[in-house]
């Protein structure tokens, strides 16, 4: 069983939970920019949270299955030719076109039995600045043809046969986007970084001051935050250490970047300050020219936001799960 | 090597934590840190997702929900660096590999090979020499997989990095900067100085042992002709 991309929209990737334990190697987890939106997808699907799904950004892409899938798009709220947020059985041969996000930026096309690219290093993710994993390690392009389970027609049927409350190819309820804003400017929750005492109070506090707006320039490496630049008071060299997904560094530039799902794993830049993990799902909701601020936390109020989005997740995945029966 | 013990423990984020030995480049404190993340990461805890060994200390990535953890990772880290320490770190010899890295460092395959031995008032192949004749240990893995660090540049061949970065680096390039030597494992921009080439590959995602060069291994470079290099590509 094959889906094949008619159109490829702006930047889409074959996209799981990522690949571990290499970071003493050099090489970042990688994995769903947006991993919330990504279980939520894969649920729908009737899959395994980290099922390998399509990451489809901003501009969206037209595809057709050979034959008749049970799919789920979560995420951004993209406009399509299909209900957001909940499982759809999508006809055989039949176009599939999402357009542009009209709020967040990024969404989840899980299918059911999942994307069966070959695992590279215990996970099927793209990872563009190495060129491996997903289909041959690049951006997906028209004419590519995805390979799904054999059985996915019948896992298909099977699945969307359990669902209760069916209408049509569809269901009339759906799952709450959590990580997608309804406004902008988002507050993130921001730790102050290893090297937050070397910049002096001004620029303190226009780090947190600022509304700042997300550059063109951004990718899945990094978000780049345009405002007013920040320099570093100390001049000392500032000898490489590790980075983490959320870290917020500050080049020489005085451009503060935010590291995203495909960071590099070390860095000689000032961290300024870190991204409470349970945020950055959130930003990588906000597409170029989007807008953030911060808000100081501590590693309580960190572990607070941790266990807030992990009680919504599974509440929705409990929801889920009765839907189909479990 | 004055008492190797943590200087600072930092937070990189809530899931990671970045334990500092050094606030400067020390050879004796990175061979530490390096034996000490094998250790750490050989202890297998269920909580801890990677262990990366850096310049002057480590980090620990980690579940700061596993219930092992009993909601303070920061502590169970710390806990875990300091059971090391008190076991007692293996000795050098025991812990590094050696690896041998043909290269070669000829024409379009070494570009400022002639400005390096310029600026070190030497012939080309008296640069070669001097690289290849030294013993290198790696430092650190970072900036992209599989990139390493290395220490061991001999002194008369220290040159800065270049003005501008190229664009793109070609794969496999050895390339120079201060005391330091790296090789590129994708074709990536760079800043250093490139003085050869080597035709293995760097990383290949793969390989059972993707990264050639492992944190604390010791390095020899081994001068390949054109021929060979080519030889070595089939």
């Amino acid at each position: 069983m094959t889906l094949h991309v008619l159109r490829p929209g702006l930047l889409m990737t074959v996209q799981d939970m990522g690949r571990h334990g290499h970071q003493h190697v050099g090489l970042c987890p990688g994995g769903a920019m947006d991993p919330i939106a990504l279980a939520l997808a894969n649920a729908l699907a009737g899959n395994e949270p980290g099922t390998a799904a399509l990451e489809i950004t901003v501009l969206g892409p037209d595809l057709q299955f050979d034959r008749d899938t049970l799919v789920a798009l979560v995420g951004a709220d993209f406009e399509a030719e299909m209900p957001l947020n909940r499982p759809v059985l999508i006809a055989g041969g039949s176009r599939l076109s999402i357009s542009r996000a009209a709020r967040g930026a990024r969404a989840y096309l899980a299918v059911a039995g999942g994307i069966t690219v070959p695992e590279v290093l215990g996970s099927r993710s793209t990872y563009l600045p190495g060129g491996f994993g997903g289909l041959a390690g690049r951006v997906l392009k028209r004419g590519d043809a995805l390979p799904l389970a054999e059985n996915s027609e019948a896992l298909s049927r099977e699945r969307f046969e359990r669902l209760k409350r069916k209408r049509g190819s569809s269901v009339p309820w759906s799952v709450p986007s959590f990580t997608v804003p309804a406004r902008e400017p988002i507050v993130l929750h921001a730790i102050e970084g290893e090297h937050f005492g070397d910049f002096d109070a001004n620029m303190q506090r226009a780090f947190f001051e600022t509304v700042w707006r997300v550059t063109p320039d951004s990718n899945r490496m990094g978000y780049r935050l345009g405002g007013p630049t920040l320099a570093r008071a100390k001049t000392d060299e500032i000898i490489s250490g590790p980075t983490c997904l959320g870290s917020v560094q500050v080049p020489a530039d005085g451009v503060p970047i935010a590291l995203m799902a495909d960071h590099q794993t070390t860095g000689g830049y000032p961290r300024m300050a870190e991204i409470a993990s349970a945020d950055v799902p959130r930003l990588a909701q906000i597409a170029p020219g989007g807008t953030v601020h911060f808000a100081r936390c501590g590693l309580d109020m960190a572990a607070e936001l941790r266990k807030d989005a992990r009680t919504r997740l599974e509440t929705a995945l409990r929801g889920i799960a009765w839907a189909y029966g479990n | 090597m004055a008492k190797f013990e943590p200087l600072s423990a930092v937070t990189l984020g809530d899931c990671a934590i970045y334990v500092e030995f050094s606030k400067t480049l020390d050879l004796e404190v990175n061979s530490a840190v390096q034996r000490l993340a094998r250790m750490v990461h050989a202890k297998a805890l269920p909580w801890v997702r990677d262990v990366v060994p850096a310049l002057a200390g480590l980090a620990i990535h980690f579940d700061p929900d596993h219930p092992e953890v009993f909601g303070d990772a920061t502590s169970a880290s710390l806990k875990a660096i300091d059971d090391c320490l008190k076991q007692g770190l293996p000795k050098e010899d025991d812990a590094g590999r050696t690896v041998e890295v043909p290269v070669c460092y000829e024409g379009e395959f070494a570009p400022d090979l002639p400005e390096v031995a310029a600026a070190a008032k030497v012939t080309p192949e008296e640069a070669v020499a001097l690289h290849a004749g030294s013993e290198f240990r790696v430092l650190m893995i970072g900036f992209a997989p599989g990139h390493p660090y290395m220490a061991g540049v001999n002194p008369k061949l220290a040159v800065r990095r270049r003005a501008t970065p190229r664009a793109i680096v070609a794969a496999g390039s050895v390339a120079i900067a201060n005391d330091q030597t790296v090789v590129y494992p994708y074709a990536i921009s760079g800043g250093w100085n490139i003085i050869g080439r080597t035709p293995l590959a760097v990383f290949d995602a793969g390989r059972e042992q993707p990264s050639l060069f492992a944190a604390g291994d010791r390095v020899h470079f081994k001068p390949i002709t054109r021929a060979e290099f080519q030889k070595y590509r089939k």
